[in-house]
């Protein structure tokens, strides 16, 4: 168990440096950020002087190793445009991110199974072609145009909801919450909806094939024969076995979804990380986009290890062929 | 803390938040495309900066509506001689902080904004010597005459000398900085409103100044900046009332605004040329299908490009009429004597004709550089650029790039990569020495920054002549007839095709009464709202 965790930690190690190598390849052609620092009409003399300080005038393999070896330390340095160091800004945004995600996840997991249960149960009433169209729009309409159509229904036309920033937030030491305000509530909604839509389509759709599946199978057969009520086959069995999956994907998407929130973030002015990252793309802030893309890769690579070591956990048949590998 | 502890805090906190929320009356709104991101006066030349913090921040002149120069932390100034400047300071001014302003604080903001990391170095001649006279009266003592000393100095903005050494802010923040700066999060200045708090890059609460020295026409306590970078979310959160004031609106949403019940779009000319250049130097362009000679080094082929541009159409179609098309290559709000210039006419068959001549009666093919998120549709005007000279047989590859990219190639860093090009400038002086010296000086001198921004290498000795004349005059009249020919040569040899100046478009709630200035800063201490 301990040499698989380590083998995984290690190729975990890996992953994080080949993304650092393409991160730091892709700076290259980023643009320059010294222009982005000064202004159109500074002279090229003062310009030389801001590349200098920047040490963007030293040969690349030296900015390469001095780029790893501050990541390596969790340095990230100095936001070109904020002037405030970068790990700083990415704390100060993570509480609204990390919120957004998870709001949006629990939207998609709550709708999601439900909406795929009803659909599954009764296939071939109007409520579920109607949940069939809300998923098909879910999967195919791209998520800033969903973003700004609810914003024109919601906030321009009705004018019930924010259309854009987090409304008012409470600090708890370090972190930000607006789930504890009237007006960060209401700012939590559309966000959440926009970001959450395409899980929740996803959740939906595999609900509805896995509990059609399992509907089939012969246990669901003799649970009827044994004269059981239906809600109780439905719910305590049929659903209870299609969950896993469901959790698995679920807990592989909240990754995606926090990654992925750059332009749901975008759309609603959402003051997270990915709304930072977009900024700093725009204006060249390197040190920013390099830890927020190793930031992300190491949440994905996390999230991934556990999941792999939980499957270890849950099944038994995966452990014995990991104690004695083929 | 215990967790009971914690939940009873955080229910407190919540009511105290929806308690203190509301109560909007005297509270603007305010959303900007882009971002404050330093508080520090000196650490980024640019307007949308120099606007925010221009309400912390005063300099020794202001310019009024109008963009005159006006008094301000100076009360007047004379040259007793032409080398000499003497400032008198006013007095009973205080910081936000409640130190007294006097003339330590100028010598030392002139220090500071000389510094290395600084971005403003060039707002003092360099060789400039400031000396304090009395505690209100300050001397500049120039190595050379220069009538436009002051001339950017409503943006030099006058920072406290004891705030800055308490707070270890002397340095200006240069971007490299490893530890971050007190002067980028914090501001203490003398002007109308004061920094409530500021979280970059999310939201800057500015609180009335309750000691300004000015009376305000302002009837503030507050104004709420968030910068909205999404073009429709700025749009909307306008419409449904969620700010007052947005700046810019997006062409295609001004009838949108316009028509709404709550909000309008106050429009204006901008000061800002954008104008087309072609690389004039090298003797084989880099991008083009005409190899052993250079196209553009022939005046006629300069004209034909001229000549086939129909900038009234760019108005009307791409622009949506919103562009005042120009003959100069500087707005006519900056120079008197602008209305003597005519664009020469839109003559598509004149321009094969002189393309003809040029010997080049099938055109030729060349590559255009553009920008796609700097100007007001940047990238759909270098498209219709293309189309018209396709009219005229020249085949023109387009490359509109992010800014970030573009700048990079372009630019002296760059090395001048380009053959053909699209660029706006706004004087950073207001005068047009600076669009002679930067735009229009030849770039042969190494050693000088003569026409650093000049990415064509466009050249005449005579204009480099006037221009040196021009710095040195002090006669206005006799200085603007100088500045006359030396646009008028420029325009003889088509040493540029300018487009037009772009329009100014601000959202404005109904309730918000507000002026427009034309160098694009939103300055809310005009800005009066109703209940």
């Amino acid at each position: 168990m301990l040499a698989f965790t380590l083998r995984r930690a290690i190729q975990a190690i890996g992953v994080m440096i080949a993304v650092g190598v393409i991160a730091f390849s892709m700076f290259r052609f980023a643009g320059d950020p010294v222009n982005q620092i000064v202004s159109l009409d500074t002279p090229a003399a003062e310009r030389e002087a801001v590349r200098k300080s920047l040490g963007l005038d030293d040969p690349v393999p030296v900015q390469f190793a001095r780029y790893f070896g501050n990541a390596a330390q969790f340095k990230f340095g100095v936001s070109y445009q904020f002037r405030q160091p970068v790990s700083n800004l990415l704390m100060e945004r993570m509480p609204a991110t990390l919120e957004l995600a998870a709001c949006a996840t629990v939207f998609a997991m709550v709708f999601g199974i439900l909406m795929g249960v009803y659909s599954a149960l009764r296939r071939d009433t109007i409520l579920t072609k109607f949940f069939q169209a809300v998923s098909l729009i879910g999967i195919s309409l791209p998520t800033f145009l969903i973003g700004i159509l609810l914003i024109y229904l919601f906030s321009v036309t009705l004018g019930w909801l924010p259309s854009f920033g987090r409304g008012d937030v409470v600090r708890i030491g370090w972190w930000t919450t607006g789930l504890l305000t009237l007006s960060g509530l209401k700012a939590l909604i559309m966000p959440s909806i926009t970001l959450g839509l395409f899980q929740m389509t996803l959740i939906m759709r595999l609900v509805r094939a896995e509990m059609l599946e399992v509907l089939r199978t012969d246990y669901i057969r003799f649970a009827r024969a044994r004269g059981l009520t239906t809600r109780a086959i439905h719910f305590g069995h049929a659903l209870k076995n299609t969950l896993v999956p469901v959790i698995t994907v679920a807990g592989l998407q909240f990754g995606s979804v926090i990654a992925f929130a750059i332009i749901t973030e975008t759309v609603f002015q959402w003051p997270g990380m990915g709304l930072l990252f977009v900024q700093a793309v725009q204006n060249v802030d390197i040190p920013i986009m390099a830890a927020y893309l190793l930031m992300v890769s190491l949440i994905f690579v996390t999230i991934n290890l556990v999941v792999d070591i939980l499957y270890t956990i849950v099944d038994p048949r995966l452990r014995s062929t990991i104690r004695r590998p083929a | 803390m215990s967790v009971r502890q914690t939940l009873l805090a955080a229910a407190t906190a919540c009511i105290l938040a929806v308690a203190m929320a509301p109560a909007s009356a005297q509270t603007l709104r305010y959303a900007n495309q882009g971002d404050l991101k330093s508080l520090d006066p000196y650490t980024l030349n640019e307007s949308t900066t120099h606007a925010h913090l221009g309400h912390i921040f005063e300099g020794l002149i202001a310019r009024d509506k109008d963009l005159k120069i006006i008094p301000a932390l100076a009360e007047k100034w004379e040259t007793p001689e032409p080398t000499r400047w003497r400032f008198h300071l006013r007095k009973g001014v205080k910081f936000q902080n409640g130190d007294p302003f006097t003339a330590d604080d100028v010598v030392f903001s002139a220090e500071r904004v000389q510094k290395k990391g600084s971005n403003l170095q060039t707002r003092i001649p360099s060789g400039t010597k400031v000396v304090k006279v009395d505690d209100y009266t300050v001397d500049f003592i120039l190595t050379s005459p220069n009538p436009i000393l002051n001339s950017q100095w409503d943006t030099w903005y006058i920072m406290s000398k004891k705030w800055a050494e308490a707070n270890n802010a002397v340095e200006p923040t240069p971007a490299a900085a490893t530890t971050p700066s007190f002067a980028s999060l914090n501001a203490n200045g003398t002007g109308a409103f004061s920094v409530e708090s500021h979280q970059p890059g999310v939201k800057t609460v500015f609180k009335a100044n309750p000691n300004w020295w000015r009376k305000p026409e302002h009837n503030l306590k507050e104004i709420i900046f968030t910068p909205i970078g999404s073009d429709a979310t700025r749009v909307a959160a306008l419409l449904s009332g969620e700010v007052d004031v947005i700046e810019p609106v997006p062409i295609q949403d001004i009838t949108r605004v316009d028509s709404s019940q709550n909000a309008q779009v106050l429009k204006g000319p901008e000061l800002r040329t954008i104008f087309i250049g072609m690389d004039q130097v090298r003797d084989e362009l880099l991008y083009s299908n005409v190899k052993g000679k250079n196209p553009f080094k022939d005046i006629k082929v300069r004209e034909a490009f001229f000549k086939a541009i129909d900038i009234e159409l760019i108005k009307t179609r791409v622009m949506r009429g919103l562009s005042t098309p120009s003959a100069l290559m500087i707005a006519p709000q900056l120079f008197k004597l602008s209305g003597d210039f005519k664009r020469p006419k839109f003559d598509p068959d004149g321009a094969k004709k002189l393309l003809t001549e040029a010997g080049y009666p099938d055109g030729f093919e060349v590559t255009m550089d553009c920008p796609n998120d700097r100007y007001v549709n940047d990238a759909a005007i270098c498209q219709a650029v293309v189309g018209m000279l396709a009219r005229i047989g020249v085949k023109v590859t387009l490359l509109a790039q992010p800014k970030a990219q573009y700048f990079a190639k372009v630019l002296k860093p760059g090395g001048y990569q380009t053959s053909f090009y699209l660029l706006g400038w706004t004087p950073g002086t207001l005068d047009s020495h600076n669009v002679l010296h930067d735009i229009m000086g030849c770039r042969d001198d190494p050693k000088s920054n003569r026409g650093e921004a000049n990415l064509g290498g466009y050249c005449n000795k005579k204009v480099d002549e006037l221009a040196e004349k021009v710095l040195q005059e002090t006669d206005t009249n006799k200085r603007d007839l100088l500045i006359k020919e030396a646009f008028e040569i420029a325009a003889k040899d088509f040493g540029y095709i300018p487009l037009h100046q772009q329009a100014l478009a601000w959202g404005v709630s109904k309730k918000v009464k507000l002026s427009q200035r034309a160098d694009n800063q939103v300055l809310l201490y005009w800005a009066t709202k109703q209940d």
